[in-house]
């Protein structure tokens, strides 16, 4: 009787939703036991009516079919009944704006998006970032009469699920709206982007996410692996997003130890402390573990003794720091006993972390007398001085002895509440005798290492790059290759200075005056380290002839010293070839005169001065020439480096303003100053948008202002007014005769540092 | 004028635990009145040291802190003005030259070049100091010795001592004492149980070992003592460590949670 009730109940709604499509009625039963149970009566008759809908869209029974099976979960995830129509009206928006391919991808990864936003407005708002997205990459060619679909929108909905996992709603916006930025002209790069395949795609997802980075933690976890634990290794993160199967757990190797790349504060733990208890766990098996011969222990008998030894290094790590207890006690799961007496399933997991839960947990309640009985032993072999891991497999083997059970091989395993997910895989704890086929293998590794050492020069630096549209940093978008300027024939620097030894006369008045005097003497102290005599001899005068003796008899000394860093930055653009308005030398001539006066004063004056060039081919070759360091000595060799600089290329000037300005922070000196020396305004050819590298030069001369660097610039463009100022402020000066540039650049310097 | 010299002695015995044989070496120094350099990081019992060794050889001890602005004047003694005209007034080096004392120069580095050079004639077979503007020659007192103190740390090029003043020492070099004895020391010192010292300073060890890695300088012993005192006053450990033993040293904002941590997973 029911039964025909609820048939004839399906009935109706299988005529309402009135549909041709085979496959539809195939699982149109299913379905509705679902929604019934899911919604309400009103809910039922609008998914009918909406799935009805979109059966008759003609676009196939496949975006119908989707709707059926997903819709009445995504309602009853988030609360709201609203969805049904949200669900379908959007699809209908897809489909009647050319992306109706779209809409199978959407429907289907709903039910996964609902369950992480669990909330109506949240859902709402995911729908209209889809939407937005879909907008802005569907485009419209002139004069073809027709749009093109997203190509990145199918991608980015089969994403969303996971990107929703680590995202919020809000970084899920940013990343969306960063791909639209940015590759919404580039079809290919565009589905590279919203599949998750390019790494700036994957490195805002990282900028965005929630929880503790590794990498923002790292000199944390450093310093608490060396000052607690007196180890160190390469901590190296992998990430957990893109394994879902695997699930990879920490470990450590030869080659570092491994640990996610973010942890999420969980059970009442910080992120921080997560990694903590994670790397204390391996400190301590580094610390206490030895390892075993393992190749006649079965899977079993392994994971026990894991879990002993496991349980024993923690013991040790407790006694010594016995705040940690608190924190794996958080982490660890609490096994429930009660699921013991599940039949045909293996429990082998179950066992051995009440094991583990009860030597860490005094409190834990349980009855399993085979439990409590290898817990006594545990603590009866800690109790004795020096424990080994052997000793541990001993116990844990008998354990396995003991417990054995036929439904252990079974392959239902039971898994809930077993897993402790801050321990390693003690992958370190076994040597096997018989290594199997692994030689090839281990000349392959031999090869690579060998290959590896062969790579000549340093590898590129990154830079990270302002965006003034998007009021944000291009993350490591600026590659900057270094290198020692070739030498050449420092004869012609040489000549350059003799050509000039007039100004350089002139020069060398104005810089007697700026030598640091070292010490100075301070008079007319009423305290100081030495008595004035003279002062001293005319207060007593005063004295005995009755007047009031002037009290400031002593005097100090003080050091007056300069101590500045300057490092001189030469654009060596292409334009540099050009001939100078008004004389027959080039601006590149010019300036190699100029600098090395300038080297000449800096020299004389003795403060600590590098000289670096460079020139850009895009972002992804922006090379920096080193033509002095700081140590070096104004000689032969660097007159060498500086004759031989030759232009070519564009001008990417943030980039290596950062590069520079991370060897000017490293050095010693009360006053940093960076000198630029350009002809013309920040370009490159990758960059159409003019004002982006200017408002990207302005954006580093803002972070060396921070760091403590003055930057200031030295142009030889006669219309750079008009971008000059918005990149320096005030901090500039124009040449406008560029053949009075060597007289000029020291005058600045001198004028800048006085 | 005739100088206090009782000011100067060391009524009762400074506690001072041995870590080595450094005790009968001083002995040995001063019968030869051989001019001593104690070496060390900050902290770990230098000036302890000598006051300790003063109190045992019965002589009186004059400190002097070093600091750059001092100048020679501040050691050897300058003429100060006074109603009948100016007046002499010894430093702390020429009173020591002349009643017999040992003079301790704590942290000699710190002052000038030029200041370090007036110990010379005291520190060779001469045992002579020149007050020049006094025109006097004073001769060193048959007990009077010299003993200089530095932390190797600090040293930079521009802050080390001449060689010509390096090679009139016989030195000690002092580190950090080894747990168990740094153990004793605190709970001596304080009156803390043994426990509750090895503690803190298994602490101290978490911070030396991150010494050059964020710390310039472990904490010192010192640190620790006041640690104790403070606990041993009623305050919760926890925060009296982080009060005496991490906010000092550091101003790092990932070594000063390191160090918090520490503490936290000391105490439990």
């Amino acid at each position: 009787m029911d039964e025909l009730l609820r048939a004839m109940d399906v009935k109706v709604y299988w005529q309402r939703l009135n549909c041709n499509f085979a496959q539809a009625d195939k699982i149109f039963d299913n379905c509705m036991v679902e929604a019934k149970a899911l919604l309400s009566q009103q809910g039922v008759v609008s998914y009918i009516e909406n799935a009805s809908f979109l059966g008759k869209m003609g676009r196939g029974p496949e975006p119908l079919l989707v709707y059926l099976e997903e819709a009445p979960l995504v309602a009853s995830l988030v609360d709201e009944e609203a969805v049904l129509d949200d669900l379908r009206e959007f699809a209908h928006y897809m489909s009647t704006h050319t992306n109706f391919k779209a809409m199978v991808p959407f429907l289907q990864s709903s039910a996964a998006v609902a369950r992480r936003l669990r909330s109506y407005e949240l859902f709402k708002r995911y729908i209209e970032i889809v939407r937005e997205m879909m907008d802005q990459t569907s485009v419209s060619v002139l004069g073809h009469h027709t749009t093109f679909p997203s190509p990145g929108l199918q991608d980015l909905l089969k994403q969303s699920p996971i990107l929703l996992r680590e995202l919020s709603l809000e970084g899920y916006k940013n990343w969306v709206d960063y791909g639209v930025k940015y590759y919404s002209t580039h079809p290919g790069r565009q589905v590279d982007y919203f599949s998750l395949q390019s790494p700036d795609s994957h490195a805002v997802m990282q900028r965005e996410r929630h929880g503790t980075l590794l990498i923002d933690n790292e000199r944390k976890l450093d310093a608490y692996l060396r000052g607690l634990w007196q180890d160190g290794d390469y901590l190296v993160p992998y990430s957990l997003i893109f394994d879902e199967l695997r699930k990879p757990m920490p470990y450590y190797d030869d080659y570092g130890i491994r640990l996610p790349d973010v942890y999420d504060d969980d059970r009442g733990v910080s992120g921080i402390n997560r990694y903590r208890a994670t790397l204390a766990h391996m400190a301590a098996h580094r610390r206490w573990s030895q390892k075993m011969v393992v190749d006649n222990w079965s899977p079993f008998q392994r994971l026990s003794v894991e879990t002993f030894e496991d349980s024993r290094v923690e013991y040790l790590a407790i006694q010594r720091f016995p705040g940690l207890k608190k924190i794996f006690l958080a982490l660890h799961p609490i096994p429930d006993e009660k699921a013991l007496e599940l039949e045909n399933t293996s429990l082998i997991n179950l066992r051995l972390a009440m094991v583990s839960r009860a030597i860490l947990d005094p409190d834990y309640q349980y009855e399993n007398e085979d439990v409590r009985e290898f817990v006594g032993r545990f603590f009866a072999e800690m109790e004795r001085d020096g424990s080994k891991s052997e000793d541990m497999a001993m116990i844990a083997l008998s354990f396995i002895g003991r417990t054995r059970r036929q439904t252990d091989a079974l392959p239902d395993t039971y898994f809930d509440n077993t897993e402790v997910d801050y321990r390693d895989d003690n992958r370190h704890l076994w040597i096997y005798i018989e290594q199997g086929d692994d030689e090839e293998t281990t000349f392959e590794h031999l090869d690579k290492r060998q290959n590896e050492d062969e790579v000549d020069g340093l590898p590129p630096r990154h830079y990270h790059e302002w965006d003034y549209n998007a009021q944000h940093y291009r993350p490591d978008w600026v590659s900057v290759y270094e290198a020692l300027q070739p030498r050449g024939n420092a004869a012609v620097i040489d000549n350059l200075l003799a050509k000039n030894s007039a100004t350089a006369k002139r020069l060398k008045a104005i810089l007697d005056m700026l030598k640091p005097q070292d010490r100075v003497r301070v008079r007319y102290q009423e305290e100081g380290s030495e008595l004035d005599l003279d002062v001293a001899i005319r207060s007593l005068i005063d004295f005995k002839g009755g007047a009031a003796p002037d009290p400031r008899v002593n005097m100090s000394h003080k050091t007056d010293g300069r101590n500045v860093a300057v490092s001189l930055v030469l654009d060596l653009s292409q334009s540099l070839s050009e001939k100078a308005a008004g004389c027959n030398q080039t601006i590149l001539e010019l300036s190699q005169e100029a600098v090395s006066l300038l080297a000449w004063t800096i020299d004389q004056v003795g403060d600590k001065f590098a000289i670096s060039g460079f020139n850009s081919n895009t972002r992804h070759d922006v090379r920096f020439y080193h033509i002095k360091g700081y140590a070096e000595e104004w000689g032969e060799d660097v007159k060498s480096r500086l004759a031989s600089i030759e232009p070519s290329y564009s001008t990417r000037m943030g980039g290596a303003m950062r590069h520079a300005a991370h060897y000017l922070k490293g050095q010693k000196a009360d006053k940093k100053l960076m000198l630029i020396l350009t002809d013309g305004e920040p370009a490159d050819i990758d960059v159409d948008d003019e004002q982006l590298l200017i408002q990207d030069a302005r954006q580093a001369v803002k972070e060396l202002d921070q760091d403590g660097v003055y930057s200031y610039c030295i142009n030889l463009d006669p219309k750079a007014d008009e971008y000059v100022a918005d990149i320096f402020g005030s901090q500039y000066t124009i040449i406008d005769h560029v053949d009075r540039l060597p007289e000029k650049l020291p005058e600045v310097f001198i004028s800048l540092t006085k | 004028m005739t100088t206090d010299t009782e000011q100067y002695n060391i009524h009762e015995e400074p506690f001072y635990q041995a870590q080595d044989e450094e005790i009968e070496l001083y002995e040995a120094a001063y019968a030869a009145r051989l001019p001593v350099m104690v070496k060390g990081p900050t902290g770990c019992g230098k000036s302890r040291f000598v006051e300790y060794m003063a109190w045992k050889l019965g002589k009186p001890l004059i400190t002097v802190a070093c600091n750059e602005d001092m100048t020679a004047s501040d050691l050897v003694g300058r003429y100060l003005l006074d109603a009948n005209g100016t007046r002499w007034l010894d430093g702390p080096l020429t009173t020591a030259a002349r009643i017999g004392a040992i003079c301790y120069l704590d942290e000699i580095v710190e002052a000038r070049q030029d200041t370090t050079v007036v110990i010379h004639p005291l520190t060779d077979h001469r045992r002579t100091l020149p007050l020049d503007k006094k025109g006097e020659l004073v001769a060193a007192h048959p007990d009077f010795q010299l003993v200089i103190s530095y932390n190797p740390g600090y040293q930079t090029l521009m802050k080390d001592l001449k060689q010509s003043t390096k090679q009139r020492f016989a030195a000690f070099e002092f580190d950090y004492p080894s747990a168990a004895v740094e153990t004793d020391i605190v709970s001596k010192e304080t009156g803390i149980d043994t426990e509750l010292a090895a503690k803190l300073v298994q602490i101290g060890a978490t911070a030396r070992n991150l010494k050059g890695h964020g710390l310039d300088e472990g904490i010192s012993t010192r640190l620790l003592t006041y640690a104790a005192t403070l606990i041993k006053g009623g305050i919760d450990a926890r925060s009296a460590c982080r009060m005496a033993l991490v906010r000092p040293i550091t101003d790092d904002v990932d070594i000063r949670d390191t160090l918090d941590h520490a503490i936290d997973a000391t105490f439990g």
